[in-house]
């Protein structure tokens, strides 16, 4: 009779860390960036109908990278939480903060329990505020780690670059042209010194939380022509 | 929110409709799924009453009087009766005030919810059969006197038209062309309406109309509140086009109803129709 072989918790997380990572890794790059009038998000993808980047409430979106079904389960998740909190209670109790606290101890319950396979996830999830200073945006990793980002993130596919490019390039209060302009250009910044891609309208995803706009909605998703009006 | 984490429930799929999933995870907060006593219970709370609306080239006007009744009783003299339901449509609702607006949230939510969900908005006729079967939930409360009876209009993308449903207590749904009205006074708004109503109105001709409509309604039905000139209370009226709904500001409303409040100091009954 074969006894189990003994595996350490330390390498057992370690493994399942790797997993996720390279799942994650594989896909193109999300950024999110912050502007004078709110928060953009900003990725390659090729598809008009799978989202990356979705509104979940009136001020709160959620932009993902990794696998697309866990992602999207995550996503509507979110969306009835939002819904339950406001119909239940009022609109102004559905907070960002309260909804990337779900989603951490969700991933992290499910990274830390031996049954299921990780997710192969990062998520962000952006409130935009009254004012700039009041604007929030959360970093999500696959075990359920939080992190408070400012001025800008990136996650998933070659992030080093891109975060490097919008470190270098990142204006504060740069108005929604300039600061799509910039996130373009990052997201076509391309590793081991191949050549910069220049990343067409068709082949992007993008979406603002505009504080400016009258309705309680904020999110809005920028189409490819209102994209063109603005790279010009 | 809690700490807990997203409930499993949240997690597993399911449809796009909130309502159902507000049936499963929490049926206390369904209007319709709350048992209650026998009898009648009609005479319990506020009743909201006459809602009108008009439909003009490019769009559709939704309107209604400020009053809540409870018997003789004025219960409010300023309720909102006329909300959006989403970018671009409207609800307005007559019956049980407290129910109606509880339905109201439900209502909004569940498109709202579909929208996020699905990445796409509902077709107008598909709002309109949605509000249908939330009626159709009250039904057992709408026999004990808790009735609620919305009017839903909105801008039809796809026809490029505004576009008028009505609804009975039963879920029933009809599409109305032209104009319609609800409520306590809407036989004598509708009366009124059937003389003003022409279809080359203006979006300002048709607020007019609706204003004009209201006061009728006001004029014979002591559930209609009328305008109400020492506390400057006049109808909460909403515009939807292809841009979108909006409400039309108070100051602009004001200054309608003074110009009808005007008009009716020469001629208390308004405006007279051509006899052929």
């Amino acid at each position: 009779m074969s006894m189990p072989f003994y595996v350490s918790p330390e390498q057992l997380m370690k493994d399942r860390a790797d997993f996720a990572r390279k799942g994650i890794a594989r896909g193109r790059s999300v950024a999110v960036v912050q502007y004078a009038d709110g928060v953009l998000f900003a990725s390659e993808n090729p598809s008009q109908a799978l989202h990356k980047v979705s509104e979940i409430y009136d001020r709160i979106a959620f932009a993902a990278v990794g696998r697309y079904n866990e992602f999207e389960n995550l996503r509507i998740a979110g969306v009835r939480l939002a819904d339950m909190r406001g119909y239940a209670y009022d609109r102004r109790d559905v907070t960002g903060r309260g909804l990337a606290n779900a989603y951490a101890q969700t991933l992290g319950t499910i990274f830390s329990s031996g049954g299921e396979k990780p997710y192969e996830v990062e998520l962000f999830v952006a409130e935009v505020g009254e004012l700039p200073e009041d604007d929030q945006i959360y970093r999500l990793t696959y075990d359920g780690q939080v992190a408070d980002e400012h001025r800008f993130a990136v996650m998933g596919g070659a992030a080093e670059v891109v975060t490097a490019y919008l470190q270098e390039h990142y204006t504060e209060g740069a108005a929604l042209a300039d600061a799509l302009k910039t996130t373009v250009a990052a997201l076509g910044q391309a590793e081991n010194g191949d050549a910069d891609r220049e990343i067409e309208v068709d082949g992007l995803e993008v979406a603002v939380l505009d504080r400016t706009r009258s309705q309680p909605r904020k999110f809005v998703r920028l189409r490819a022509e209102r994209l063109a009006a603005l790279m010009t | 929110m809690g700490h807990a984490g997203l409930p499993p429930a949240y997690l597993t799929s399911g449809g796009s409709s909130f309502a159902d999933f507000l049936a499963v995870q929490a049926p206390e907060l369904l209007p319709g799924r709350r048992t209650l006593a026998p009898g009648q219970a009609g005479d319990l709370a506020p009743h909201g009453t006459t809602i009108v609306a008009v439909t003009f080239p490019g769009g559709v006007v939704v309107a209604g009087d400020r009053r809540a009744t409870m018997g003789n009783i004025i219960a409010q003299r300023d309720i909102n009766k006329v909300f959006p339901a989403d970018e671009f449509s409207v609800v307005g609702i007559a019956g049980t005030a407290g129910l109606a607006v509880e339905l109201v949230r439900l209502f909004q939510t569940e498109l709202e919810h579909y929208e996020k969900i699905e990445g796409t908005t509902l077709s107008m006729d598909g709002k309109a059969n949605r509000l249908a079967a939330l009626i159709r939930s009250n039904l057992a409360m709408a026999m004990q006197g808790l009735a609620v009876v919305p009017l839903f209009a909105g801008f039809d993308l796809v026809h490029g038209q505004g576009r008028i449903f009505s609804y009975d207590v039963t879920g029933g749904r009809y599409e109305e062309t032209s104009f319609h009205s609800v409520g306590s006074g809407s036989l004598f708004a509708r009366g009124a309406l059937k003389k003003l109503y022409r279809d080359d109105l203006s979006d300002t001709d048709a607020i007019t109309a609706v204003v004009q409509a209201l006061y009728d309604a006001a004029d014979d039905d002591s559930a209609t509140g009328g305008p109400d000139l020492a506390r400057r209370i006049f109808p909460v009226v909403f515009v939807v086009t292809a841009d979108g709904a909006h409400r039309v500001s108070d100051a602009d409303v004001a200054e309608i109803a003074d110009r009808v409040i005007a008009g009716r100091m020469d001629r208390p009954d308004g405006p007279a129709a051509a006899l052929t």
